[in-house]
């Protein structure tokens, strides 16, 4: 493996008395693929908001690009191209579709944008997820799936060297998760690594080269997606044995 | 081309009011004008952090206020200098202490914010009450000064000034709403932490936010020692200038520099015309109802109802 | 010195007490409710002029004055709360319009009242009002004087009872128990089968009979004149956000603890200081801990 993009280290977060993650250890190599998987409230959503500053940590580390990116604020790990989606999509409410998508384009992207006109740009990216003819929509009524393929929209257009993308497909339908999994594959394709939340099984283990289990806070299992499957300890969690 | 215009606009009113300083005499049209105006700052002012950025403030009339009284105290304790030092001097003060509310209140969300803004105007008040230096809370005379170099009079130079504030107040606003930060406080404004997320630095923006409204409040009440001659701590840290504040742009619209514009116009001169022909007390009533009147029947204001207005017709057209 | 300050306290914890009843109402709809009425303290105020309006005329004893009235306040905290869900919470715009809604609401009280009575101070007659308790009487203390005014011992003593019966009512009965859920925790409220929009509008007319009663005691504290109420506003959210948002008991201790710092810094520092104090408590406890001194972590 490579020099890891992403390594996070011996990551605890607590609520109050509660320990939402204890300990986890996580690497992502470059333009890997990363399946994250685990129950619910195993916490993967409060792993994915530690990696891009959403919330602190108080212990642990994260390491991006080979610095030491702890403690630093979501919009400057998204500066570095640390990009997630909402597991809830967060559109911003009075803005259109496209507006939505120069938020990221002229902050989060703004040093790494080319320089065609802005909107040309964001078009591209609601071609890929298929909102093109809304552009102009507002974007508060939107359904919950238009919502989501914004989300994804938007994220992509923060050019994005790490995609952190938190259960994007949650409700769609079996050809849209495919069409999602294409969109996700062509952005590896394009050199950036993802980190995959997922409940959608058959889409984890597709695109995943490498599972990581959490349960009840705690990495359980790291592996090829066969080696995931036959695990005894992923089994238990899931069936609560 | 509408940059153009923009600015022709701005340039012809100035020289229009500077006209107006030459051709009328009656005082009481420079008294009127001054008051709606400086309503129409404070309503800016207050919008560019209440409407750009999503964070209500109550505590307008501290800002004010403290503006208000750094004339005061500049009157005080160097003998009276030229109000121009005050109008410079005041907004960097109130700049300052918007910068400090903010620091400080920047992990509040929402009401929490609203209160503490509340919080600050009082405490502000009770520090100004028991601080003998610029009156207390018996309050401060201020002597007009009798010879004013090109007006005919002192209320035709302080026109003059508040035109001048209010025309670079709507600069910034304009400027903050259409720029780049205007975009990224409307992110702030629609959800915070998808904002952080897609790389808008909020902290910055909000201080940024905060500390021109503190500014712009504070140049509004700069001159207004000079306005009334007597200012003391109950009238100047009056809660109605927040009511005012808030009810300016809530009235004109909220999303747009040009919104708390109109509700400024339209307020004020309501309020100007009531106060005169009737009274002072149903002036407030008449604010109170026309507020919730429009919140309640056109939540988006002025501009509001013209969008919707307009997209009617183009569909009528299509 | 001892006897200064322990008179202070003991004021403190009298004019706390009365603080809580104006508190009262706004830690349900503020604290649970999550609606800033900004305007609860002028209908505090309506309730203070209806005691006045009663006394004057009929002689009636404003604090009974205002238990005869809880029904109306009650449905005119109805009304409001309908119309507020009809205009804005239905429409998802509470934030920015609803406390501007709130605040054109106060000033449109205000102004009604002075259109009515006029600015002048209005007060009430009751026979305890002008004398006080003397602990001394009961209690050997030595050399200390300690006086309380029946004029605050008797709003302590209603408020104490009016908290504690509402404390009582959300705790232990069905409605009660929907309000405390209503906004925290909905999973809850519909195992209950309970309409949140009624459970709303429920706990709102409950907020508002309690600012009827509020009124009462304030006049019976002091004089009365309209904008009185605007004094009250960041003190009692004060109250109610250091009580940790809605808890009953810790707004009831938030509200002391606010009268005690105001009448020992009156005593000690000057009476024109004694309104920063809560302001000053309120801001550093944001500042460090912004779910409240007494809120749940
Ligand atoms: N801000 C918070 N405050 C308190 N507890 C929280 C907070 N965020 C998450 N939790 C708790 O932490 C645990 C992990 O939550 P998290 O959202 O990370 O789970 P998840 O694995 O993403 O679950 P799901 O598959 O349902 O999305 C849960 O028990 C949740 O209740
Ligand atoms: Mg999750």
């Amino acid at each position: 493996m490579t020099e890891p993009i992403l390594s996070v280290t011996n990551l605890t977060k607590r609520f109050g008395g509660f320990v939402a993650l204890d300990g986890v250890d996580v690497s992502l190599g470059d333009k890997e693929r990363l399946g994250l998987i685990g129950p619910n409230g195993s916490g993967k959503t409060t792993l994915i908001n530690c990696i891009s500053g959403a919330l602190y940590n108080e212990q642990g580390k994260v390491n991006f690009e080979g610095s030491d990116v702890t403690g630093t604020t979501a919009s400057s790990r998204a500066k570095l191209g640390i990009i997630r989606t909402f597991q809830i999509p967060r559109p911003f409410r009075s803005m259109t579709i496209i507006e939505n998508l120069l938020i990221p384009m002229e902050y989060a992207a703004s040093g790494r944008m080319e320089s065609r006109n802005l909107r040309d740009q964001a078009m591209e990216s609601l071609e890929i997820v298929g909102l093109q003819d809304r552009a102009d929509e507002n974007s508060a009524n939107l359904t919950q799936i238009d919502m989501r393929r914004l989300e994804l929209a938007r994220a992509l257009s923060a050019k994005p060297s790490l995609l952190l993308s938190d259960e994007t497909m949650a409700g769609l339908s079996s050809s849209e998760v495919d069409e999602v999994l294409d969109i996700l594959f062509a952005l590896n394709g394009r050199g950036v690594a993802v980190i995959m939340i997922e409940h959608i099984m058959r889409a984890v283990m597709k695109y995943s080269e490498r599972i990581v289990v959490l349960d009840a806070g705690k990495k359980i299992a790291d592996g090829s997606p066969d080696e995931i499957v036959n695990n005894r300890d992923v089994e238990r969690a899931y069936l609560g044995e | 081309m509408k940059l153009n215009k923009f600015w022709f606009i701005i340039a012809a009113v100035f020289l229009i009011g500077i006209a107006f300083t030459m051709v009328a005499d009656n005082e009481f049209y420079f008294y009127a004008t001054y008051a709606v105006m400086q309503l129409m700052i404070m309503g800016i002012a207050w919008n560019i952090l209440g409407g750009f950025t999503g964070y209500v403030n109550f505590g307008s009339g501290g800002f004010f206020a403290a503006g208000a009284y750094t004339t005061v105290f500049l009157h005080r304790a160097f003998d009276a200098p030229p109000l121009l030092i005050a109008v410079l001097v005041a907004p960097m003060v109130c700049g300052l202490i918007g910068l400090g509310v903010g620091y400080f209140t920047l992990r509040l969300k929402g009401v929490y914010f609203a209160i503490a803004t509340l919080a600050v105007a009082i405490i502000l008040e009770t520090i100004v009450v028991n601080w003998e230096f610029v009156g207390g809370a018996g309050g401060y005379y201020l002597l007009i000064p009798e010879n004013v170099v090109f007006f005919d009079s002192y209320i035709e130079w302080l026109f003059v000034l508040i035109l001048a504030i209010t025309l670079i107040a709507i600069i910034v606003s304009r400027y903050l709403n259409s720029s780049k930060i205007g975009q990224g406080l409307a992110a702030i404004r629609d959800d915070e932490l998808a904002a952080e997320s897609m790389g808008v630095p909020t902290l910055k923006l909000k201080l940024i936010s905060t500390t021109v409204m503190g500014g712009l409040m504070g140049a509004a009440g700069a001159p207004f020692p000079y306005f009334i001659t007597f200012v003391e701590p109950v009238s100047a840290f009056n809660l109605l200038v927040a009511v005012m504040a808030i009810a300016v742009p809530m009235i004109g619209g909220t999303a747009s520099w040009i919104g708390p514009v109109i509700g400024g116009l339209l307020l004020g001169t309501i309020q100007e015309t009531v106060t005169v022909n009737i009274s002072s007390e149903l002036n407030l009533l008449i604010v109170g109802v026309v507020l919730v009147g429009f919140i309640s029947l056109a939540p988006q204001g002025i501009t509001g109802l013209y969008q919707d207005f307009m997209r009617k017709r183009r569909k009528g057209n299509d | 010195m001892i006897e200064l300050f322990i008179n202070a306290v003991v004021a403190g914890v009298l004019l706390g007490g009365f603080y809580a009843a104006v508190a009262l109402g706004l830690s349900i709809v503020f604290g649970r409710l999550d609606i800033v009425n900004i305007a609860h303290p002028a209908f505090v105020i309506i309730g203070s002029y209806m005691a006045f309006y009663v006394n004057e005329n009929f002689g009636l004893d404003p604090i009974v004055t205002s238990f005869l009235f809880l029904p109306v306040f009650f449905l005119l905290g109805i009304v409001m709360y309908r119309f507020y869900y009809v205009c804005f919470e239905r429409t998802g715009q509470e934030s920015l319009s609803g406390l501007a809604y709130f605040f054109g609401i106060m000033f449109i009280i205000e102004v009604l009242i002075i259109l009515v009575y006029g600015v002048d101070y209005r007060n009430v007659q009751a026979p305890y009002i002008g004398h006080s308790l003397w602990i001394n009487d009961w209690i050997p203390l030595g050399d200390f004087r300690v006086s309380l005014p029946y004029r605050m011992l008797v709003p302590f003593v209603v408020a104490a009872v009016v908290t504690g019966g509402v404390y009582l009512y959300l705790s232990k009965t069905y409605l009660g128990r929907a309000i405390l859920a209503v906004s925290q925790d909905r999973v809850a409220l519909q195992l209950m089968g309970a309409n949140p929009i009624k459970v709303k509008q429920w706990a709102f007319g409950i907020a508002i009979a309690t600012a009827a009663i509020a009124g009462a005691l304030l006049i019976v504290i002091h004089p009365v004149e309209p904008s009185v109420g605007r004094l009250y506003i960041g003190r009692v959210f004060a109250i109610v956000i250091l009580g940790g948002m809605g808890s009953i008991s810790g707004t009831f201790f938030a509200a002391l603890m606010i009268g005690i710092a105001e009448t020992l810094i009156s005593t000690f520092i000057g009476p024109s200081w004694a309104p920063a104090a809560a302001y000053g408590i309120l801001l550093v406890t944001l500042a460090v801990r912004p779910q409240g001194l007494f809120g749940r972590a």
